[in-house]
């Protein structure tokens, strides 16, 4: 017998022969079984088979060009490693902005690995499950290549050697981990819109892009190597994320005001967490890429005004209080600094004052707000560390119940004013930072009620004893060498061997 | 001769980070594999319920029955983390891609006799509806998992089984000359087919099962174990008299996938079997319940591609080897 003469099959054709015919409607079990979380959030799809797929990729293919980038990643950290790339730092203090990468952003990888399981699992549309499982995979690569990169820093300094059990228990890292478990205990189509468009679509260049640009700034090949490895799986998620809001505004327009919510809410989620990033980019860069005003301006201003123009055929606003936070870029980094500052010695990174040049940088960066508010309260601790009085907080904070902050930002218009707002839910009070995190508390009471809060718990004496001694303990800090100035830290003291060893070869 | 290269001299202040050190018994250094996988998935202190499901944390040990004392004891013996997975696999599919060129150069579909060639459509090309089945319980022993060391491969798992479906395809596609007419005809035989209902159901009803860890022992040992020694091993030498040396070239990934996927999952279970009686008691239960209607529910199909009496053979044969396996796992024949 002959064969059937071969007809040439373009990419998408022979993509959607080869996974979109997978799929079936099952008639042994209902489609509700089968399926049973797809509508409990009020999302209407009418046609799955409308989903159009952006990648395109089969296994095979997905395959070839991820262990491609695997074997060039690892062949660089191993040369890294064997070169002791970290003595080539710009200097020792960068170190601590990796720590929180590794302690409040690495665990994120892998919650989001596990989500897009779920997703990738539940959505009932061929096209849209099978791209949320590679994310799964990528998100896994990248939780797993994290480890491996920052494996080798914990070897020589502090602060990582308790990422995971840091991350489930120490105060600040309960930001990070909230929002995150926030996303996954929400539906699969609000976790596509939380973690698929406003995280890596709408923020990610706010999150993932200032940390591997400071990598690259601060001599540190391997998280750079990291980070342009990762660079083609995070535009594929963009990629997903606008696919996927897209597709939810075009299925019917009853998801509109769904959708609009979701952006809203986790718009503002994301910027409470990206706070982090502010304070990295401002105060523990040692050579700085920009200023985290520049970043908003450029990455949420500009690119997101842009996005969300596009968005507006759909009915999509700009998401609410977007202008608060705009307004927020010129505060943000210097109040989570100070807060750190006053409790390093409850934090597993190092903190010190900026220089006279890097007050001098943050002025002219921030020229509204840093010589008026911000510039006097250093120099005042500055004064207060030569006389060896060095301002410590030990008060414990109360915290924002949505997004977990210490309540420390102020009014919006109003520097000099701490913002508090209330809600009441089943007779109790819960205290929120801002409109945006009340907001988020009045949406969804009966969730963010159950939230475990670090200060409560410590009341509560959940959390190893009542001193503050006895909690640091309970997070497995090594007292005296993860926490406190970085002036007199072991990580200090290395540098410093190192550097006056070098100096001796230089000769 | 040696060399000696000067370089300045540093010494580790710690070897690996401190949950490893406490498994390892010491602060030594840890393989790649330890280091992503131990302790990865948080355990402690999750602040809400989720939306989809109230009666437990979005990772939770209470979504099966089986109880471990040290859900890392479920270790993988292949010791699979995301780079060396997708090395293996680019390695393996790349063996794969040239059996399709060889193939394809030497015509060696054409040489299947051609009533086998309406059998080989029959029985191999509805297969990656099995598979895709097999994807989406993987990715709910992921999702609904607890503990990187299990759930991890789970996800590989799924990757893996996407990709049989794949190559299912294009065996389909190389059989209709690219229509996809092949790939029609097999779902319509997927969804109507007598031999292929029981199948279908048996898959359907694997897809609201619960307990993943009761979903892990359908799928990957009672399912798995008979339908590729059917279809893989007899119906595929079953094809050797008929021309089919092209078409075991094509399903090579799947034999050679299968012995690979069998060492992790008879760790897993025999792990898991091996921690307490109650244990053993749920796994025998339910590979016991699986493995009977995975057979019968083959039987059909066995029928249809052997004819009766050797199917019935052939399916004994299938799920006697399977019992054999299940019992060396320690778990009651």
């Amino acid at each position: 017998m002959t064969m059937v003469a071969k007809a040439k099959l373009g990419l998408k054709q022979r993509y959607a022969l080869l996974t979109r015919g997978l799929d079936w409607e099952p008639s042994y079990q209902s489609k509700s079984a089968v399926y049973p979380y797809a509508e409990f959030e009020g999302i209407k799809i009418h046609d799955w088979s409308k989903w159009e797929d952006p990648f395109r990729l089969t296994m095979d293919a997905y395959w070839k060009y991820q262990a491609e980038k695997e074997r060039k990643l690892y062949a660089v950290l191993d040369s890294f490693a064997q070169n002791n790339g970290q003595m080539g730092l710009s200097d020792v203090r960068y170190i601590n902005a990796i720590k929180l990468f590794l302690t409040g952003v690495s665990p994120l990888e892998y919650q989001a690995h596990r989500g897009f399981a779920h997703v990738g699992r539940h959505i009932p549309g061929v096209g849209p499950r099978v791209a949320a499982q590679m994310q799964s995979l990528d998100e896994l690569r990248h939780v797993q290549t994290q480890i491996h990169t920052l494996s080798h820093y914990n070897k020589f300094f502090d602060g990582f050697h308790e990422w995971q059990h840091m991350h489930d228990r120490v105060w600040y890292l309960s930001v990070p981990k909230s929002f995150f478990d926030d996303a996954r205990t929400a539906g699969p189509f609000e976790y596509f819109i939380a973690i698929g468009f406003a995280f890596e679509y709408v923020l990610t260049n706010l999150l993932f892009v200032p940390f591997m640009s400071g990598a690259a700034y601060n001599g540190d090949l391997a998280t750079v190597t990291f980070g342009f490895s990762a660079q083609s799986d995070e535009s594929r998620h963009m990629t997903l994320g606008i696919e996927v809001i897209k597709f939810l505004l075009e299925q019917d327009p009853d998801n509109l005001p769904i959708v609009q919510k979701w952006v809203d809410k986790w718009f503002w989620r994301g910027h409470r967490v990206l706070g982090l990033v502010a304070m990295m980019m401002d105060y523990m860069l040692p050579k700085k890429i920009m200023s985290w005003r520049e970043a908003w301006d450029i990455y949420f201003t500009e690119a997101g005004g842009s996005l969300f123009e596009d968005l507006a055929r759909y009915g999509l606003k700009v998401p609410k209080y977007a202008d608060v936070a705009t307004a927020e870029a010129d505060h943000l980094s210097h109040q989570n600094w100070s807060t750190f500052y006053q409790y390093t010695q409850a934090a597993a990174f190092h903190t010190w004052l900026p220089t006279p040049q890097e007050m001098d940088w943050l002025s002219e960066k921030y020229p509204t707000t840093f010589d008026k508010h911000y510039r006097p309260r250093y120099e005042m601790w500055a004064e207060m560390e030569k006389e060896g009085k060095r301002f410590y907080n030990n008060a414990l904070p109360q915290l924002c119940t949505v997004c977990q902050i210490p309540m420390v930002y102020t009014e919006p218009g109003d520097p000099g004013t701490i913002a508090f707002r209330t809600s009441q839910h089943k007779g109790e009070t819960y205290h929120c930072c801002s409109d945006g995190c009340k907001d988020i508390f009045d949406g969804e009471p009966e969730k963010y009620s159950q939230s475990w809060l670090p200060v409560h718990q410590i009341f509560q004496g959940n959390c190893g004893g009542a001193s503050v001694e006895d909690v640091l303990k309970w997070y497995r800090m090594n007292l005296g060498a993860d926490n406190l100035d970085q002036a007199g830290s072991p990580d200090q003291k290395l540098w410093n061997e190192w550097m006056a060893a070098r100096q001796r070869v230089a000769g | 001769m040696t060399i000696d290269i000067k370089t300045i001299k540093v010494e580790p202040r710690r070897q690996t980070f401190g949950h490893i050190a406490r498994r390892l018994g010491a602060d030594k250094a840890a393989s790649r594999y330890e280091e992503a996988t131990l302790d990865v998935q948080a355990t402690a202190n999750f602040h809400y319920k989720p939306l989809w499901g109230a009666d437990h944390w979005h990772y939770d040990e209470g979504r099966t029955a089986i109880r471990m004392a040290d859900w890392y004891a479920l270790r993988d013996p292949r010791q699979f983390y995301y780079a060396t997975y997708n090395i293996a696999r680019a390695n393996q599919y790349q063996a794969t891609e040239h059996n399709f060129e060889f193939v394809e150069k030497r015509g060696l579909l054409g040489l299947l006799d051609p009533a086998w060639r309406g059998t080989v459509e029959f029985y191999l090309l509805p297969m990656r509806h099995v598979e895709w089945g097999a994807n989406m319980n993987a990715a709910t022993m992921c999702d609904q998992g607890y503990g990187t060391a299990v759930t991890a491969p789970c996800i590989f798992s799924a990757g893996d089984r996407l990709a049989m479906a794949q190559i299912i395809g294009r065996i389909g596609l190389a059989l209709d000359g690219n229509s996809g007419a092949s790939l029609d005809t097999a779902k319509q035989r997927w969804m109507t087919a007598p031999e292929w209902q029981g199948l279908r159901r048996l898959v359907e009803d694997t897809l609201v099962v619960k307990d993943w860890f009761e979903l892990f022992v359908a799928q990957n040992l009672a399912i798995d174990g008979v339908l590729h020694a059917l279809v893989y091993g007899r119906f595929d030498a079953e094809g050797q008299r008929q021309g089919g040396t092209g078409v075991s070239m094509l399903t090579e990934f799947m034999t050679e996938w299968f012995a690979e996927h069998a060492r992790w999952v008879d760790s897993v279970i025999r792990t898991a079997a091996a921690e307490c009686p109650e244990n053993k008691a749920l796994l025998s239960g339910w590979f016991a319940a699986w493995s009977a209607r995975a057979a019968e529910a083959a039987a059909p199909l066995a029928a249809r591609v052997l004819g009766g009496e050797a199917a019935k053979g052939a399916v004994a044969e299938a799920l006697g080897t399977l019992q054999a396996r299940a019992k060396t796992l320690g778990l009651a024949a």
